[in-house]
């Protein structure tokens, strides 16, 4: 492999890498990843089939609300490096993809955990107003992404070996990973507090706990439970009697021309 | 003081807004997943509305808040929230809560109907399509669903952020003494109800920790802890966490702290199996 295939592996697989924490121009998508990562390696039409097929393995792997799919980033850029220059079958490199998928999965963790710091960073530099601090934290939280596909993609590249990125992985203690899994599925809890803190009125908490225990309990989409939060919202403004006073003293206003002066001082 | 013209929103802002709109997960975390995103989104909006720092500081903390929604279907919200944001500065009376509300409020259902639109429908069927062309060799499968899926998803984004914000301006224009409050009074409810399904359904902790186990007639039954919850009522431990940070923060707890405590936590539990 020359150096230039090399630069550009790790260039794509940098694209590859923000494309499947963006989920905007679909590039982490294997169609995509694994035609172009064929043309860098000198075999179009070989990266074009493994992509097409792992497409159609990858069709239900989606990132829905807060949770995350099996990465098929990774997995692309890698297989097709397998296929095309370890010389293996579109089989072999399919049945390679689902593991590093599922380590794939392993490395978004960690790179979800750093950009936590990019978040309280940029706190900080609210604090200055500095607005551009905040851009650049924002954008540069793209180069950790970048970086989690990059690096091992182009390792592979290099030594060709699946196994020694493998082992790298999994010298990572269980422990770690495992735990910073399941940190991140509740993580998001002061988030929710600070949030909620800012929103919180005293009184209006009870919808809140309504919404829980009928999220809880009911199987309907979210946006069902945004329709009956909407009607929850206009009964209760329309059953306020805070609001109902305004309307009432408008309309004794208008039926009666003597009126009190209380109501006339409102005008 | 600047002259007040200077707060109207120009065509750069919004253009800006619309390209800082398709990073909307750069900063993905798991903290308060597009928290930071949304901040940069607003700040052609609060670089343009505010003049004095105080004003910018306070703006800029108000949206460095949790907020997630499907990446395609921001636009609305983000939108309506600058319309908010000219409005505040314009010396309407829209407090914080209501406009954190109105986010919250939006963000639930439409992501309620952007996930399965997006990844649900629209991206399977066009890679299906793709795929199918790549496998007969055709350069045209990987084209089409990189055209057609961007195609689709930057109209979402262009034309949901000018509906939200065309609305958002004609609401506050139209807000008078009367609809104010009944507005923010209305869009808290809203919010709080859907803060109160997602931390149900947007948040994933399993104690699978053995209660009991009890052998009959052969089969053996264990009760995790989790079953015992599930039956008091599904999702508690995520409802007790997010009161106890709410709690902490009141108590002027660095959340910082909290982050870690957590991610400790997660590590020690999943470490004694508690937590999986």
């Amino acid at each position: 492999m020359s150096i230039l295939q090399i630069i550009l592996i790790f260039i794509w697989s940098s694209i590859v890498g923000s494309g499947s924490v963006l989920d905007e121009f679909q590039t982490h998508r294997p169609l995509i990843a694994c035609s172009v990562m064929g043309l860098i390696l000198g075999d179009p039409a070989k990266g074009l089939v493994l992509g097409g097929t792992l497409e159609l393995i990858a069709l239900g792997w989606m990132n829905i609300g807060a949770a995350q799919s099996p990465d098929s980033a990774l997995a692309s850029t890698i297989s097709t490096i397998l296929v095309i220059v370890g010389g293996q079958s579109i089989g072999k490199g399919i049945a390679i993809a689902l593991p590093v998928a599922a380590a794939g999965q392993v490395l978004t963790v960690f790179a979800r955990t750093i950009t936590v710091a990019f978040q309280h960073a940029a706190l900080k530099a609210a604090d200055n107003a500095n607005f551009k601090a905040i851009e650049i934290l924002h954008f540069s939280a793209l180069f950790v992404q970048a970086l989690r596909v990059s690096v091992p993609t182009t390792l592979v590249a290099v030594f060709v070996s699946p196994d020694m990125v493998k082992a790298l992985l999994d010298a990572l203690p269980k422990v770690v990973t495992g735990g910073l899994t399941v940190a991140g599925g509740f993580i998001v809890v002061v988030g929710y507090a600070m949030i909620l803190n800012m929103m919180s009125v005293k009184y209006l908490m009870p919808f809140f706990y309504l919404g829980f225990v009928l999220g809880g309990y009911l199987k309907l989409s979210l946006l069902a439970f945004g329709v009956i939060g909407l009607i929850f919202a206009i009964i209760y403004v329309q059953l306020n009697p805070k609001f109902a006073n305004i309307t009432k003293t408008s309309a004794i206003e208008s039926n009666q021309d003597g009126s009190l002066a209380d109501d006339e001082l409102e005008d | 003081m600047e002259n007040k013209k200077d707060t109207k929103l120009t065509k750069k802002d919004i253009f800006q807004t619309f390209i800082f709109e398709n990073f909307q997960q750069a900063s993905f975390n798991f903290e308060t997943i597009h928290g930071l995103a949304f901040c940069v989104d607003m700040i052609p909006t609060i670089r343009r509305v505010y003049k004095t720092k105080e004003e910018r500081i306070k703006a800029l903390k108000r949206h460095l808040t949790f907020f997630n929604v499907t990446p395609a279907f921001c636009g609305p919200i983000v939108g309506i929230t600058m319309a908010l944001e000219k409005g505040r500065s314009d010396g309407e009376k829209i407090d914080e809560g209501t406009i954190q509300s109105l986010k919250v409020g939006l963000m639930g259902p439409l992501a309620g109907v952007g996930d399965p639109l997006m990844w649900g429908t629209l991206r399977p069927i066009l890679a299906a399509l793709g795929a199918s062309l790549a496998l007969q060799g055709s350069w045209f499968g990987p084209l089409i669903f990189f055209l057609a899926f961007n195609g689709v998803r930057l109209s979402l984004k262009w034309y949901g952020l000018q509906l939200g914000l065309n609305r958002g301006l004609a609401l506050v224009k139209d807000i008078s003494g009367n609809l104010l409050p009944k507005l923010t009074e209305g869009a808290s409810v809203l919010g709080l109800f859907i803060m109160g399904v997602l931390v149900t359904k947007w948040t994933t902790i399993n104690i699978p920790l053995v209660v009991s186990s009890t052998t009959t007639a052969g089969k053996t039954t264990t009760t995790t802890f989790q079953q015992i919850l599930d039956q008091l009522c599904p999702g508690l431990p995520a409802l007790g966490l997010t009161l106890l940070m709410m709690y902490f923060l009141k108590k002027k707890i660095n959340p910082i702290i909290l982050i870690f405590a957590l991610f400790g936590l997660g590590i020690i539990g999943y470490g004694l199996g508690i937590l999986k």
